[in-house]
């Protein structure tokens, strides 16, 4: 079991969110950074899409009832358990009684804490994401709070040999982290100069051609108005060339939406399932890592990526995680010989 | 069946299949949802109607193909909705909401009159007897966005926007009517509330209304309302 001492600025349960449901209008949800998510899990020898906690900005305070299997992927938070710092994007053995905290946020906004086993909780609509507003989800429906206990399930097969060869290292510590890493190509989306790769969107034409320029040429600003819905982003206004009548349609992950006043909404897992601005973009789903480690404050500049590159990043993206599952298994068979 | 296709990003394409609001594209739209819930293509992750479109997220990697998934996704997509009749289409649901109209239900009932120089009972009868059509659901979970309201009973937002809209809430804006499935700030008029749910998060579908249904508002007194309020908790 896992008992929440602190709880950080917003802790949340969050899996792949819920598909099948936007046609009612109950949102999609989940992970902001997938990427970050789906290491953490592989880490900790679960299925990509079990719930992890998603920490923001500020992490929680932890304690641990028994021997865990963790990894910690994604922005920096500074975490340390019992006083000592622990690396990101590696299988850490936390043992019995030990505390985990978070310190200040270095890189990034969000980080994913993966468990072997998971976390027992009841599916809603398929999905044990957290939807905070209807109140459904996660734990309780709500982010966690202080005195929350998470109860922990059964670790695969493959959990119990990373737990084995890192316990041969244990060393009367009270906690050992595996020697090697993830590759650096997945671990980069925190990064201080973010170049994000966006599609036009369906309304692009719509916008003047000064706007569409500016759009691709100059940088925006992460407005303090930013959260799991969208990122209010302050830079350039963007115009339309004439008042159009648009009427509400699906958006995506990732949609640059442009209200009348001119500045850019970017949707992200918490938005809604339908939406009545002109999208003048779409952001690659390859970058939605890169944007949702952004935080108020930070910059971001967009370059433009075809429709049909980016489909083929889409496809690359899985190969590399794919081997990179691969790797992970054929890494610890070797070790636990 | 004639329409658009465009992508809506590197894993959606967007079905466009009109440019108005209106009852005949509402049915196409129609025809192409229940067309896709009942293919389920296994490279569908979901479909998502809006007013005049049908959007389509797909899984790009369940998708054989040596050239762009997208290209496939067109391919197939096109190949059955060319051979789509919109002339069969099916008899819409009809669903039946039950109102508790005025009082602490409906505190704007008097405004929504006076403005339209109406008595409360007529605006009811108005708003009752209107044939009204669900377009789509958005915006909140189970939210129809409702067409066919009688101009005669339009109201425009409140200025100052209720922090608290109480789920159920039946309410007008401008020439729209709607009902709130969960609590929300908002600046509709407020002309009564259901006791029926139109937020289901633990039924098979979340939403009691799906787009296409048609709507019947049935006024109920207080006692009545009271009656549904406690057989909910039986």
């Amino acid at each position: 079991m896992i008992k929440i001492t602190k709880p950080g600025l917003l802790t949340s349960v969050q899996d792949f969110g819920r598909y099948g449901y936007q046609k009612y209008g109950v949102i999609a949800s989940g992970v902001m950074d997938s990427t970050a998510h789906r290491i953490a899990n592989l880490l900790v020898g679960n299925d990509e899409n079990e719930a992890t906690l998603e920490l923001t900005l500020l992490g929680p305070d932890m304690e641990f009832s028994e021997d865990t299997l963790i990894s910690i992927c994604g922005g920096n938070l500074s975490p340390s358990i019992n006083g000592k710092r622990v690396k990101l994007w590696r299988s850490v053995l936390v043992k019995a009684g030990s505390k985990l905290k978070f310190g200040g946020c270095k890189t990034g906004c969000r980080a994913y804490l993966a468990v072997a086993g998971g976390f027992v909780l009841p599916e809603i609509m398929d999905s044990k994401s957290t939807y905070i507003r209807a109140g459904i989800g996660g734990f309780n429906g709500k982010p966690l709070q202080a005195d929350d206990e998470l109860t922990l399930g059964e670790p695969s097969e493959f959990a119990a040999q990373i737990t084995e060869v890192l316990a041969a290292e244990l060393d009367g510590q009270k906690f050992a982290e595996m020697q090697w890493t993830i590759a650096s190509d997945f671990t980069s989306t925190a990064v201080s100069k973010p170049k994000v790769r966006v599609m036009k969107g369906r309304q692009y034409d719509w916008f003047t051609q000064d706007s569409q320029m500016k759009l691709f040429t100059e940088s925006f600003d992460v407005t303090s108005q930013s959260d799991r819905m969208g990122y209010r982003l302050k830079g350039p206004e963007l115009q339309l060339e004439k008042e159009q009548e648009m009427l509400s349609e699906a958006v995506n992950f990732g949609t640059i939406q442009v209200p009348s006043e001119g500045n850019p909404i970017v949707l992200l897992a918490d938005r809604q399932t339908t939406g009545g601005y002109p999208k003048i973009g779409q952001i690659a789903t390859v970058d939605l890592p890169i944007m949702a480690q952004l935080k108020p404050g930070d910059k971001v500049q967009f370059t433009e990526v075809s429709h049909e590159v980016a489909q083929q990043l889409y496809l690359d993206r899985e190969k590399q995680i794919h081997q990179l599952k691969q790797g992970i298994s054929l890494k610890i068979k070797q070790e636990s010989k | 069946m004639e329409f658009k296709l465009q992508p809506l990003g590197d894993n959606s394409v967007i079905i466009e299949l009109g440019e108005d609001i209106s009852r005949d594209i509402q049915q196409k739209v129609n025809k192409v949802s229940s067309f896709l819930e009942k293919k389920s293509f296994d490279w569908v992750i979901e479909y998502v109607p809006g007013f005049t479109t049908v959007a389509v997220f797909y899984d790009p990697c369940k998708i054989e193909t040596n050239t762009l998934p997208y290209e496939q996704v067109c391919e197939k997509l096109s190949a059955h909705l060319e051979k789509l009749d919109v002339e069969q289409g099916a008899e819409p649901r009809v669903v039946e909401i039950p109102v508790c109209y005025g009082g602490e239900f409906g505190p704007d009932l008097e405004e929504v009159a006076e403005r339209n120089e109406l008595t409360p009972e007529e605006v009811i009868d108005i708003h009752s007897n209107g044939e009204y059509i669900v377009y789509m659901i958005g915006f909140a979970p189970g939210f129809p966005y409702i067409g066919g309201m009688d101009e005669r009973i339009a109201a425009p937002r409140r200025k100052n926007p209720r922090l608290k809209i109480p789920a159920g809430s039946v309410g007008i804006a401008g020439k729209q009517t709607g009902v709130y499935p969960i609590e929300t700030p908002g600046g509709w008029q407020l002309i009564g509330k259901t006791p029926r749910k139109l937020f289901l998060p633990e039924g098979d579908t979340p939403s009691l209304l799906q787009a296409g249904d048609q709507i019947k508002f049935v006024p109920i007194t207080e006692e009545e309302f009271q009656k549904w309020e406690e057989n909910k908790n039986d």
